[in-house]
C-alpha cells in the first residue's frame, strides 16, 4: 500500500503539472503596455511553484515508497543535518523567493497603481450598476455633468441620473454601453458604482479593480492592440453577476473620432 | 533526536485530603480549579478587550469615510454614572478585603463583607440605571441610534458596555447569593474572578469615556 | 498518585440519567462527539450543496427531480434558478467554513482529547463547554431556517459583503430575512466559539497533570491551544462586526452604506457609511479563521504521523514554533483579500510582505514533515495515508497561495477558480485530511471500537485521487481567467472550458458518493466493529493509557504523572520501540 500511494502519488504530480507545462490554459494575449510586467511575473511564479510541488510530492512519493513498511525491526535512521538543515534550508529558499518575487516583483504592481495618468488620458466614466456596465465620455466641453441618483431612470436610458435641463455639462455626454477607446492611448477610467459592489476585469488587458460604492477609484491603462474584448464583473453582486458583462472595443484613431461624431450626433 | 530529560521520580506529597491546609499551602495548589477561573477571566478579558478594539477602529474607518461626522453632546448624567462605576470597584475592594480575612474553610455564621458587596451591587445597578437615562436624554435631543454616526456609536458603545456590566450584575447577585448561604469558602474561585471581571468594567468605561469624549 | 482538594473542587459528578448523559452533558468526551456528529451533519449539506452547484453549471437544463420541494422559487421545475444558486453557493461556504472546519477538527477532536492529552478530568468550565455547544446548535437551526422560508437563502456569499448585504431585501431575493437569519446565526456561533476558546485556554494553562509541562504536551494539543488563541481574538471581531452589519440591516445606521445608492430603483435611506469597513472586519476575522481550520489538522497529522513512522518527528519543538509563528502572522495579513478593493494600492504592498513570510513557516513544517520520514518505518492504515495525504495536499494548496500573495499577481487571478481552488484544496481537502485521518485514528478510543481497515483504505483512495481531480482543475480555470460565483458560464472564453467543468462535476459526484463508504464504516464500526483495545497503534500519549472508551473521569480518579516527552519512539533499551509519558521507565539519555 506504501508503494501503491507512493506510484499515485507520482502520477498525480506529474498529470497535474502536464497541462501548465504544456501551456494548455493560459491567459489571452496581452493587449497593455503595463501586462509584461505581470506576465513575467507570473511566468516566475510558475517556474518555482512547479519546482516546489514537483520537489515535494516527488520526495513525498520516494520517502514513501522507500521507507514505508519495511521489515519488522529495520533499522530506523534520521535524516542528515536534522532540522537544523530543514529550517536553515526553508529560511534561504523561502526567503530568497519572498525576496525576489516580492520585493522585485512589486514593479509590476507600481506600474499599474503607482504611477499617476498622464495629463492628456482620455477620461471616460464607468458605471456599474445591477447588472450592466455603461460608460461616459464627457463629450466636446470636456467636463462630465453631475450623477443625480434620483434622476436615474433606466427606461428612459438615463443609466447615470442626468440633469441636462438644469446641468450644463451634462448635456453634451456621451453614454454607451460599450466601452470604446481609440489604441495606443491612455485611458483614464473613472470608477462609479450605482448601487453595490462590482469589479471591472479585462483578461487581455491585465485590468482588475473593484467598483466600490462611496469610493472614488480609478485605473489607467494604454490597449495597444484593436479588437473586441470582453469585460466581465469579478465581484458577487447579485443575481445578474454571472451575465453582467459588455465589451472593451479599441479602435483606430479614426474610427473611434468617428464613432465618437456618431454618438454625438445621437444625442 | 529530540532531547529527553528523564525526571526521576518524587516521592508525592501525602494526601491533602481531610487535614486543614495552611493558607501557604492553599495558595500553592491554586493551579487547577482556582487558577482556571483567574486564567478564564482574564482570557475572557482580553476577548472583549478585542471586541471593543474591532468596534473603535470601525469607529475611525467611519469617521473618515463619509462627511457626516457631526459632534453630539454628551448626556450630563455620564460623569454621575462614572462616579458610581468607580464607587463601586472601590466598594467591591472593600467587600474583597473583609472576605479574604475570613480564613477560608471556616464557615460564619454572618457573611462579612456581605453588606460591601451589596453596596457593589446597588453601585453598579445605579450606573445601569444611569446608562438607560443618558439613553433618553440624547433621545429627548433628536439623536436616535440611526440618526448620525456619532449617536449610532454612542449607542452601540454604550449598549455593548452596559450588557457586560448587566452579566457582572448576575454575577454579583449569584456570589452574594452563596456567600449569604455560607458557601463562600467553596466558590472563592467565582468571586475573585467576579471581582476582576468587575473592576475590568469601570476600567473599558473609562477608556470608553475617553473615546466618547473625544471623538464624538 | 497524588490527589489535591483543588483539582477535585472542580470536577462534576458522575453523570446520571439519558439527558445528563447524553443530552445535556458536561463531559467534554460527550460534547466533542456531538460537535462532531453536528460537523458530520453539515459537511453532508454542504457537500450535497455543492453537488448541486457542479450539476447545475454543466447541465443548467437539466431537471432534478423533487428539488422543487425544497425550494418552489429557487428551483422551479427542478431547474435552479442564478439566485438559487448563489443561495446554494452562500450557505455551501457558510456551512463549511463555520459548522465544519471550526467544528471538526477544533471543536470535536480538541474537546474530546484536550483534557485527556494533558492528564485532565475534564475541561476547566464543564458548564460553559455544554453551553458552547448548544450556543453553536442554535446557531446551525438559525442558519438553515433560512432554507425554509419563503424568501430563501441569502444570495451574498459566506463573504457577505456590504453594501449587497447591508441594504436589506432591495438587494435581491433572500437577501431580507434569509440574510437577517445569516448574520445572527454567525453572531451566536461567534458566541459558541468565543466560550469554546475561552474553555480551551485556560484548561490547558491550569489544569496539566504533574510533570506535563508545556513542551510535554503532543502536537495536536499545542495546535488546538494556538488555535483556541486564535479564535478568541478572532471571533471577538466577528461578534461587533455582525451586529453592525444586523443594525445597518434592522435599525437604519449607516456603518458599512454610503450616500446615494440606487437598487431595485429605490435611493437607499442610508449615507456616510463604508464597504471596505465590513471588508476590513471581516477579513480580520477570515484570514485567522483559515489558519483555525488548518492548524488542528497539522497538528493532528503530526500526531499520527509520529505514531505510524515510530520515530519522533526531526523536531517537535520546531513544529510548534512553526503554529505558533503562523497563528501570529495571522493577524498581519488580511488585507491580501483586498489587494484590488479600491484600498490604498500601498497597503496592498504592505499585506503582501507577511503573506509570502507566512510561506517560511509553512515550507518549515512541509520539510520537517519529509525529513521526518527518512529513515522511517511507515506502518500503513487508514489513518496514515491520510495524514500522509494530508502533505501532499497542504503543498499544492499551499503552492497556489504563492501566487495570490502577490498583488500584481493577484489582478488576473482574483475572483478566479484559481482562488478556489487554492482554498478548496487547503481548507476543503487537506484540512478534511486530517479530520478522517483522526477519525480512522481516534474512533477506536472514542467508542471503544475500531474501524473497519479494508473499507477505510478504499475510501482513502477513492477520496485522494477524487479530490486531485476535483480541484486541481480549478487552478487551469482560473489560469484562463474563469470568473467565480457564476451560477452559469455565459462568456466568450468559458466555452471551450466546459469539458473540463463536466470532468470536474463528474469527479465531484463519484468522490461524494464515496463519501457514503465512510459514513457507512462510522455507523457499522459503532456496533460491530472489532473491540478496541486500549492501546491499538502502540502511541505514547496519555489517550492510550486509559480504556476504550474511557470512564466518564477519564483516568477513573487517578491523576497521572507525566515522566517523559510526548514522543519516546524507537528508544534504545526500551521494552517495545517506544515509552508512554506516564511510565516511570527511563528513556535514553
Amino acid at each position: 500500500m506504501g508503494k501503491l500511494f507512493a506510484v499515485v502519488l507520482v502520477v498525480i504530480a506529474l498529470a497535474s503539472a502536464y497541462p501548465i507545462a504544456t501551456r494548455m490554459y493560459v491567459m489571452p494575449e496581452d493587449i497593455s503596455t503595463h501586462g509584461h510586467a505581470i506576465d513575467d511575473q507570473l511566468s516566475d511564479t510558475m517556474k518555482e511553484a512547479g519546482f516546489s510541488f514537483l520537489g515535494a510530492q516527488l520526495v513525498l512519493a520516494f520517502f514513501v515508497f522507500k521507507f514505508a513498511q519495511r521489515k519488522e525491526g529495520a533499522k530506523l535512521t534520521h535524516l542528515p543535518g536534522g532540522a537544523k538543515l530543514v529550517v536553515t534550508v526553508a529560511f534561504i529558499i523561502v526567503g530568497a523567493e519572498v525576496f525576489a518575487l516580492g520585493v522585485l516583483g512589486q514593479k509590476a504592481w507600481a506600474n499599474v497603481y503607482f504611477t499617476p495618468p498622464r495629463p492628456d488620458a482620455l477620461q471616460i466614466q464607468a458605471q456599474a450598476g445591477q447588472f450592466a456596465f455603461y460608460f461616459r465620455y464627457a463629450g466636446v466641453d470636456g467636463k462630465f455633468g453631475a450623477i443625480h441618483p434620483d434622476k436615474i431612470d433606466e427606461g428612459n436610458q438615463n443609466f447615470f441620473g442626468l440633469d441636462p435641463a438644469n446641468d450644463i455639462e451634462s448635456r453634451d455626454d456621451i453614454v454607451s454601453g460599450e466601452l470604446a477607446i481609440p489604441v495606443n492611448r491612455e485611458i483614464h477610467l473613472l470608477m462609479h458604482a450605482k448601487d453595490v459592489g462590482h469589479s471591472f476585469y479585462v483578461r487581455e488587458l491585465r485590468i482588475q479593480q473593484d467598483f466600490v460604492p462611496g469610493l472614488d477609484l480609478s485605473v489607467h491603462f494604454t490597449a495597444t492592440k484593436i479588437g473586441r474584448y470582453e469585460i466581465v464583473c469579478t465581484q458577487l453582486c447579485g443575481l445578474g453577476h454571472y451575465n453582467m458583462k459588455a465589451y472593451l472595443n479599441v479602435m483606430a484613431q479614426d474610427d473611434f473620432e468617428k464613432w465618437m461624431k456618431q454618438k454625438a450626433s445621437e444625442l | 533526536m529530540s532531547s529527553t530529560i528523564y525526571q526521576p521520580v518524587r516521592t508525592p506529597p501525602p494526601a491533602l485530603r481531610g487535614s486543614p491546609l495552611p493558607a501557604a499551602r492553599v495558595a500553592k495548589v491554586l493551579s487547577g480549579a482556582e487558577g482556571a477561573s483567574q486564567s478564564g477571566i482574564w482570557v475572557g478579558i482580553f476577548a472583549i478587550t478585542m471586541s471593543f478594539a474591532a468596534l473603535t477602529s470601525a469607529l475611525f474607518v467611519r469617521q473618515g469615510s463619509g462627511a457626516d461626522w457631526t459632534h453630539i453632546a454628551l448626556p450630563s448624567v455620564l460623569y454621575a454614572n462614572t462616579l458610581a462605576l468607580l464607587l463601586s470597584s472601590a466598594t467591591l475592594q472593600m467587600a474583597r478585603r473583609a472576605i479574604t480575612a475570613v480564613p477560608p474553610v471556616e464557615p460564619r455564621a454572618v457573611p462579612v463583607g456581605l453588606g460591601w458587596l451589596m453596596a457593589t451591587l446597588g453601585l453598579g445597578s445605579v450606573f445601569v440605571a444611569g446608562q438607560f437615562e443618558a439613553w433618553r436624554q440624547l433621545a429627548a435631543q433628536g439623536l436616535y441610534l440611526a440618526t448620525n454616526p456619532n449617536s449610532s456609536f454612542y449607542y452601540v458603545l454604550t449598549a455593548m458596555h452596559g450588557l457586560h456590566v448587566l452579566a457582572g450584575i448576575v454575577a454579583l447577585a449569584l456570589v452574594i447569593g452563596r456567600i449569604a448561604a455560607s458557601r463562600a469558602t467553596s466558590r472563592k474561585s467565582t468571586f475573585e474572578a467576579t471581582a476582576t471581571y468587575w473592576h475590568f468594567m469601570g476600567i473599558l468605561w473609562i477608556y470608553l469615556l475617553l473615546v466618547l469624549r473625544t471623538k464624538l | 498518585m497524588e490527589e489535591t482538594s483543588a483539582q477535585q473542587a472542580h470536577v462534576h459528578a458522575p453523570p446520571e440519567g439519558f439527558l445528563r448523559k447524553y443530552v445535556f452533558s458536561l463531559d467534554h468526551k460527550v460534547i466533542g462527539k456531538q460537535y462532531y456528529a453536528l460537523g458530520l451533519l453539515a459537511v453532508c449539506m454542504g457537500m450535497v450543496l455543492s453537488w448541486l452547484m457542479r450539476f447545475h453549471l454543466v447541465w443548467p437544463t437539466t431537471r432534478i427531480p423533487g428539488l422543487e420541494l425544497l425550494s418552489k422559487a429557487g428551483a422551479p421545475g427542478g431547474i435552479i434558478t442564478p439566485e438559487y444558486y448563489l443561495s446554494l453557493l452562500t450557505m455551501h461556504g457558510t456551512l463549511m467554513v463555520f459548522f465544519v472546519l471550526t467544528n471538526a477538527p477544533f471543536a470535536a477532536f480538541g474537546n474530546y482529547f484536550l483534557p485527556i492529552q494533558i492528564g485532565a478530568e475534564d475541561m476547566a468550565f464543564p458548564r460553559f463547554n455544554m453551553m458552547s455547544f448548544w450556543t453553536t446548535l442554535v446557531a446551525f437551526l438559525v442558519l438553515i431556517l433560512a432554507f425554509v422560508i419563503p424568501d430563501g437563502p441569502p444570495i451574498s456569499g459566506w463573504t457577505s459583503y456590504a453594501p449587497l448585504s447591508a441594504v436589506g431585501k432591495d438587494a435581491g431575493p433572500g437577501m431580507g430575512w434569509g440574510m437577517n437569519l445569516w448574520a445572527i446565526s454567525i453572531a451566536i456561533f461567534c458566541i459558541g466559539s468565543l466560550l469554546g476558546a475561552l474553555n480551551f485556554i485556560a484548561t490547558t494553562l491550569d489544569l496539566r497533570a504533574k510533570g506535563m509541562t508545556l513542551m510535554r504536551m503532543p502536537i495536536c494539543t499545542w495546535a488546538w491551544f494556538i488555535t483556541s488563541c486564535i479564535a478568541l481574538l478572532a471571533f471577538a471581531v466577528l461578534l461587533p462586526a455582525c451586529i453592525l452589519l444586523i443594525l445597518d440591516r434592522m435599525a437604519g445606521t449607516s456603518f458599512f452604506i454610503p450616500s446615494g445608492l440606487v437598487i431595485s430603483d429605490r435611493l437607499q435611506p442610508h449615507s456616510g457609511g463604508s464597504p471596505l469597513l465590513w471588508q476590513h472586519l471581516f477579513w480580520f476575522f477570515g484570514h485567522p479563521e483559515v489558519y483555525i481550520a488548518i492548524l488542528p489538522s497539522m497538528g493532528i497529522v503530526s500526531h499520527i504521523l509520529i505514531n505510524s513512522m515510530r520515530k519522533p518527528l526531526l523536531s517537535a519543538r520546531v513544529i510548534i514554533y512553526s503554529m505558533m509563528s503562523i497563528g501570529f502572522l495571522s493577524w498581519m495579513v488580511w488585507g491580501h483579500h483586498m489587494f484590488v478593493s479600491g484600498m490604498n494600492p500601498f497597503s496592498s504592498l504592505l499585506f503582501s510582505f507577511p503573506t509570502l513570510t507566512i510561506t517560511i513557516p509553512a515550507t518549515i513544517m512541509t520539510l520537517i514533515w519529509l525529513g521526518s520520514l527518512y529513515g522511517a518505518n511507515i506502518r500503513i492504515n487508514s489513518a496514515s495515508l491520510f495524514a500522509l495525504g494530508f502533505i501532499s495536499m497542504f503543498v499544492s494548496g499551499g503552492v497556489s497561495g504563492f501566487f495570490l500573495a502577490q498583488p500584481s499577481i493577484d489582478i488576473v487571478l482574483h475572483a478566479t477558480y484559481f482562488v478556489v481552488g487554492h482554498f478548496h484544496m487547503v481548507m476543503g481537502v487537506a484540512s478534511i485530511f486530517g479530520v478522517f485521518a483522526g477519525t480512522y485514528f481516534w474512533f477506536g478510543k472514542m467508542t471503544g471500537r475500531m474501524m473497519n481497515e479494508t473499507l477505510g483504505q478504499l475510501h482513502f483512495w477513492l477520496t485522494f485521487i477524487g479530490t486531485y481531480c476535483i480541484f486541481m482543475p480549478f487552478h487551469y480555470l482560473g489560469l484562463v481567467g474563469n470568473i467565480r460565483r457564476y451560477s452559469a458560464f455565459v462568456n466568450d472564453f468559458t466555452g471551450p472550458l466546459m469539458p473540463l467543468h463536466k470532468f470536474i462535476t463528474i469527479a465531484a459526484l463519484g468522490t461524494g458518493a464515496a463519501q457514503l463508504i465512510f459514513i457507512f464504516n462510522l455507523i457499522y464500526s459503532r456496533y460491530k466493529g472489532a473491540p478496541a483495545p486500549e492501546n491499538p497503534w502502540s502511541g505514547t500519549t496519555l489517550e492510550w493509557s486509559i480504556p476504550s472508551p474511557p470512564p466518564w473521569n477519564n483516568f477513573g480518579g487517578k491523576h497521572p504523572i507525566v515522566y517523559h516527552d510526548p514522543y519516546q519512539y524507537d528508544v534504545k533499551g526500551s521494552k517495545g520501540d517506544y515509552i508512554m509519558q506516564d511510565s516511570p521507565e527511563p528513556s535514553a539519555g
